[in-house]
């Protein structure tokens, strides 16, 4: 592969690509040139990765991960450990950054239909990041083992028990390794949390960014850059992603980093929606909370949960407000990726979808009264119909003439 | 595990009410920077609280460092016992024998100013009422049949809960203030060895002193934020150059 066979680097080269590699992925990886606010979240998820991970390694020096010196040993990070307050706050700040970019990142995808052929696997990889990263937050939650990590990881690993034929009550036990939450789950969770989970996010990064390296990036307009290419082969619309992404990107990364720290440095309980208040008060199997609530991350769906009224179909809507996520990319047959060339039925359904996503956040987050249990069917409802009625609308509307190159840009 | 799915959907209901039945907490408007203060709610923790309550995540020498209280001053007056300086502040009450005494072991209170917001703690420790039928004699507004006796009653005075004259605004015209007769209110029969006013303060600076407790680190975090937002703000400048640099050549 090598031109320069004396340098260290022709050495390497023909031993392992790495100049090869660096090239298809950074250098003259043709990404395209219309790239706007919306496409920052990639790569600010993947920095909240980073920070988690590095973060993580560090707490785990000073946590304890057991039911009688959890509690006490986070409040030994935040009291007796050099800048253990800091790195702590990043951790818990971090997963609420970590989640903002990811669902800005998942939008992202929606707007301009990313999921659409030839990119479907890279939504799948992507949506199994997102259910592993649902798994790692929930889990992580658990182990400051404060109130709310302890009735928090009650009513949701209950949900497991709704299953019918003796499977739930046996399923829920083997989660908690106990008859109730105890140690035995604190400790498993610990090394789910730490060393599996992070392992499976990792490898599914490394395949989301494969697939996507592939067949190339989509871009606001849908457009196909690789259809339109110079003499030398190069996508007329495309740029390499180094330099011109890394130094696009890094603004945004600034700009994010400004909004993190203040939230950070200012408000690390984020207002109680972060850290909840409850969750300064360890764990006791005793006393029930006033309010159990999941922390804002997790609000959608368990305001889907509590619509229903029954509690078996309460846990399959939230399985299937999960799953049919999975199979997005075959519920559009919009014969346009781009929603600034889909028709209006669907400029309206992703509005109002993202007004009601939002909603139920909220909702789920909130204690469940008359009204709040009306607005969250009222939302829930809309949230299956954007997906379930896709599939009709996508194909009957009227949708506008794709242009041959990308609009806008720089 | 269906007990655990009934107690929860038993008790969706009952916070609603709860919820609409929440009493009125008065406004802390808590100041980290006023050492002084601090350091007198800390002189009122160790005198009347810390019998019963522990801070067994917080250290005696952590507190006197941040307080400005010298190594000497602390020792004679906030140590007690043969506790060391670097030493957590635990207590010497063993948890069974409280439970016994109280019905509940008195919480341990690092974190309470966070668990419970300092409006909460504030306003509980200005709202205990006489009740002959409570087993210490005295109830609380905030926090019904507690089971923590009166401990500042010497300071406060007796206050009872009945009907009494509440002043709801001024006489627009008069400038004189108007009073309503309001049932189940609580109000000072008797004054204690300090004034309703003074009583009010000395609450203050301890649930100030709580408040440094439950994040010791705080006042420093808003320090350290501000540095950080000016270096990403200054660090903002040559990134955003930069790709403005590069990116001219493209189209």
């Amino acid at each position: 592969m090598s031109k320069q066979q004396n340098t260290l680097m022709g050495w390497i080269d023909d031993r392992l690509p790495v100049t090869q590699t660096y090239e298809k992925h950074m250098s003259k990886y043709y990404a395209p040139k219309n790239f706007n606010f919306w496409y920052f979240f990639g790569v600010l998820s993947m920095m909240m990765l980073a920070n988690q991970i590095l973060t993580g390694v560090w707490l785990t020096m000073n946590f304890i991960p057991s039911a009688e010196g959890a509690f006490a040993s986070v409040e030994y990070i935040m009291r007796d450990v050099e800048w253990g307050w800091l790195i702590r706050y990043l951790h818990s700040t971090g997963a609420t950054f970590f989640f903002i970019a990811v669902y800005l990142h998942m939008m992202r995808a929606i707007l301009y239909g990313s999921y659409q052929k030839p990119r479907e696997l890279i939504w799948i990889f992507g949506m199994l990041i997102y259910l592993a990263l649902m798994a790692e937050a929930f889990m992580g939650y658990v182990l400051p083992w404060g109130q709310m990590s302890y009735w928090g990881a009650q009513v949701i690993i209950s949900l497991f028990s709704v299953i019918p034929f003796g499977i739930g009550d046996a399923l829920t036990e083997w989660i908690r390794g106990d008859f109730l939450i105890s140690g035995a789950t604190l400790n498993r969770f610990f090394a789910l949390h730490v060393v599996a989970v992070p392992l499976v996010i990792v490898m599914l990064v490394v395949l989301h960014l494969l697939a996507l390296h592939e067949v190339g990036s989509n871009n606001p307009d849908g457009v196909d850059i690789k259809k339109l290419k110079d003499e030398n082969g190069k996508p007329l619309d495309g740029i390499p992603f180094h330099p011109y992404y890394t130094v696009h990107d890094l603004v945004g990364i600034v700009v994010f980093l400004m909004i993190f720290c203040t939230v950070l440095f200012f408000f690390p309980e984020g207002n109680g929606f972060m850290l909840e208040y409850a969750n300064f008060e360890p764990a006791n199997g005793l006393k029930t909370p006033a309010h159990i609530a999941p922390v804002w991350y997790f609000g959608a769906f368990y305001a889907i949960l509590r619509a229903v009224p029954d509690k078996l179909l309460g846990v399959i809507a939230m399985a299937a407000a999960i799953a049919v996520l999975f199979v997005l990319p075959w519920l559009d047959r919009s014969p346009v990726k781009s929603w600034r060339y889909k028709g209006w039925i669907s400029k309206v359904f992703i509005v109002v979808f993202a007004v009601a996503f939002v909603e139920l956040t909220w909702l789920g987050t909130q204690p469940a009264n008359d009204l709040n249990t009306f607005l969250a069917r009222f939302c829930s409802v809309i949230y299956f119909g954007f997906f379930l009625l896709m599939p009709f609308y996508t194909r009957m509307e009227k949708t506008k003439p794709v242009p041959e190159r990308v609009t806008g840009g720089h | 595990m269906k007990k655990v799915f009934a107690l929860i959907a038993a008790f969706i209901p009952a916070f609603a009410i709860a919820a609409g039945a929440d009493v009125h907490l008065d406004k802390h408007l808590t100041d980290l920077k006023d050492t002084a203060s601090l350091q007198r709610g800390a002189q009122t923790f160790a005198n009347y609280c810390m019998g019963c309550h522990s801070l067994e995540h917080a250290r005696f020498n952590r507190v006197a460092r941040d307080l400005g209280i010298p190594e000497e001053q602390m020792k004679e007056n906030l140590i007690f016992a043969d506790k060391q300086f670097g030493e957590l502040m635990t207590i010497g009450m063993h948890k069974e024998d409280s439970k016994r005494w109280f019905g509940a072991t008195p919480p341990d209170l690092t974190l309470v100013a966070r668990v419970r917001r300092p409006d909460w703690v504030y306003t509980y420790m200005r709202s205990f009422y006489e009740d002959p039928n409570r087993p210490w004699g005295v109830n609380n507004a905030v926090f019904k049949d507690v089971g923590m006796p009166h401990v500042l009653a010497g300071l406060q005075g007796r206050q009872v809960k009945g009907t009494a004259q509440v002043a709801v605004g001024f006489d627009t015209l008069t400038g004189q203030e108007i009073t309503e007769e309001h049932e189940g209110v609580l109000y000072l029969a008797e004054e204690g060895t300090l004034s309703a006013e003074e009583y009010d303060k000395v609450v203050y600076d301890l649930v100030n002193f709580l408040v440094y407790m439950a994040e010791p680190i705080a006042v420093e975090r808003e320090r350290i934020g501000w540095w950080v937002l000016l270096f990403l703000a200054i660090f903002f400048v040559p990134v955003y150059m930069l790709n403005k640099e590069y990116w001219r050549d493209v189209k």
